[in-house]
């Protein structure tokens, strides 16, 4: 029973990560800059990187054939756990960065947490991904600001990313039951005493990218319990295709 | 005493022949400055543009290895473009022309990436084929005369090297699968074949510029010289494979030592240079589209970087 809270744990921690690297892996050469491009490839591996940590894990809990890449990729819709936030479209530069900024965010957080988890494979997965994460937070704040208090049109175009995104943030935080049976049981952090943190962070870097958050949000939930947007199925559609097209095969 | 009554040219081809590096601050032939930016970003232009074909599977790559090795490979491409241009910078012209020339499709890049890549085992097959004619021509210019672009081909090709590897392990992946994998295999190396062999640009006998470039030590070997030696490293790893390379008159000459092998489609080679392959088009309207939708974060990015420094100028004062 435990191990297969801890299992759907490490779905909940890879799932993000994985799709939003998924996202960032489609705009490899299509940034603004080569240097935007490398940065944000970069990222992508890192997730990548950490999901290939959680789910090697999940395989060895889920034991026969089960492997990190079926875990990856040969589940239904319904049954991947990330957040709205990230399976949201590359709309343009604004919307990555925000997309990002919100995330790393909260992954720093959480990271910062699982480094005192009663779980020793995730104190060494969050040991190491702290260092990386540390970075994107880092560099998404960084263009926040560089994009939020730049010129009049980029001081647009994020306002609109940070007022069609926020709404997603909030999901983050609002725990499904296996991430409270974590916070109980000392795997994981209480997402709710984070919050605060995350809100106090967020409201920083944007003060000082000149930017604010929407005055009134309707704040949307669902996702985590499989409930996803549209973006998702085609999102799967490509991330599973050689798996579903060529099935029970070595690459 | 005869040293004085040499020319410039005279006296910059006596450094070139005793083997010295020519650096960015020191005299050089008109002709030998444009002769470099033309190249070096030609190179820098077909890294970027080859981010394009591979980038188009990192979202479907078939296990997470793939997708994060995928992933590093076209990152590394990136940072290739980066030192190529920074290279051709020293020459007297700048990112944002270099990147005119290119979207406006007066530069060239390497014909290679307006093929299509249609199916995963594309990503075997230019990472052997590709990567592996491209390491031949690189690493010639490992011991190029202008210091910038050899230091900058000394790092690059260690990376090629391995993504060669990396790719030949794909392939070998693929052969030693399923019927459907072998399939995929072998239909990409006929695919890739014939372009890959065209990478080493014409025939020695329409090849104009052959003379000036070995005379700077830009090429040390011709074309034909180079097109060879790729066929004599790649036959035998085809044989590992189990693949066939689909060139009929492709046989081992025992008195030349080498193998003899077909003709090349002269026809597409030179058509896919003047812009009428599959992809010419699709290539330069992405990369055309990266540039024009990142102008206002270029811009953004520009007067944030003026803002900060006149508060701190204020400050200092």
């Amino acid at each position: 029973m435990l191990q297969e809270k801890l299992y759907e744990y490490l779905l909940h921690l890879g799932d993000n990560s994985m799709i939003l690297g998924q996202r960032l892996g489609e705009l490899c050469g299509h940034g603004p800059e080569l240097e935007t491009d490398i940065a944000l490839t970069n990222i992508s591996l890192d997730l990548f990187g950490q999901v290939r940590n959680y789910f090697q894990a999940a395989a060895q809990i889920k034991g026969g054939d089960a492997t990190e890449d079926t875990i990856a990729m040969l589940r239904y819709e319904h049954e991947y756990k990330n957040v709205y936030l990230v399976e949201q479209p590359n709309d343009d530069f604004a919307h990555v960065i925000v997309r990002q900024f919100f995330f790393d965010v909260y992954h720093q957080l959480l990271l910062n947490e699982l480094i005192k988890s009663k779980n020793e494979t995730l104190v060494a997965i969050a040991k190491k991904s702290i260092k990386e994460v540390d970075y994107h937070v880092d560099f998404s704040s960084t263009w926040v600001k560089r994009l939020g208090d730049g010129t009049e049109v980029s001081h647009e175009k994020m306002q609109t990313a940070v007022n069609t995104l926020w709404r997603y943030s909030m999901e983050l935080f609002n725990a499904t039951e296996v991430e409270q049976w974590a916070a109980e049981s000392g795997v994981g952090p209480d997402l709710d005493a984070l919050k605060p943190f995350y809100i106090s962070r967020v409201e920083e870097v944007l003060h000082e990218a000149t930017l604010t958050l929407p005055e009134e949000t309707v704040f949307q939930y669902g996702a985590k319990t499989g409930r996803h947007s549209e973006n998702m199925g085609y999102i799967l559609v490509d991330f599973q295709y050689m798996q579903r097209a060529y099935p029970n095969m070595k690459w | 005493m005869e040293n004085k009554t040499l020319s410039l040219d005279e006296q910059f081809q006596k450094r070139i022949d005793n083997g010295e590096n020519i650096e960015a601050k020191d005299w050089m032939p008109e002709k030998y400055r444009k002769t470099h930016i033309r190249q070096i970003s030609q190179h820098a232009h077909s890294e970027v543009v080859g981010m394009l074909p591979e980038g188009n599977w990192i979202s479907r790559a078939p296990s997470l290895r793939r997708k994060v090795a995928l992933l590093a490979k076209v990152q590394d491409e990136a940072g290739h473009g980066l030192y190529l241009y920074s290279a051709a910078e020293t020459l007297g012209i700048t990112r944002d022309q270099l990147m005119e020339q290119l979207n406006s499709g007066r530069a060239k890049y390497s014909s290679i990436f307006n093929y299509p890549t249609v199916s995963w085992a594309d990503m075997g097959a230019v990472g052997w084929l590709v990567d592996g004619a491209a390491i031949i021509n690189q690493v010639m210019l490992t011991k190029t005369s202008y210091g910038p672009y050899a230091r900058a081909m000394v790092r690059i090709c260690k990376e090629e090297s391995f993504h060669q590897r990396q790719g030949y392990e794909i392939m070998l992946s693929l052969c030693n699968g399923t019927e459907a994998q072998k399939a995929m295999a072998q239909d990409a190396l006929n695919r890739w074949w014939w372009p890959s062999m065209m990478m080493f640009g014409p025939r020695d006998e329409d090849s104009p510029n052959t003379e000036q470039s070995m005379k700077w030590k830009i090429k040390k070997k011709t074309n034909d010289e180079l097109r060879q030696q790729f066929v004599d490293q790649t036959v035998p790893q085809a044989e590992i494979l189990g693949l066939t390379i689909p060139d009929k008159d492709l046989k081992w000459n025992d008195e030349r030592g080498h193998y003899d092998f077909g003709i090349l489609d002269w026809e597409e080679f030179w058509n896919v240079v003047k812009g009428n392959g599959l992809m010419n088009e699709k290539r330069l309207k992405d990369r055309n589209a990266a540039w024009d939708e990142g102008a206002w974060v270029r811009e953004a990015a520009y007067t944030y970087a003026s803002k900060q420094a006149e508060k701190r100028a204020k400050k200092t004062a």
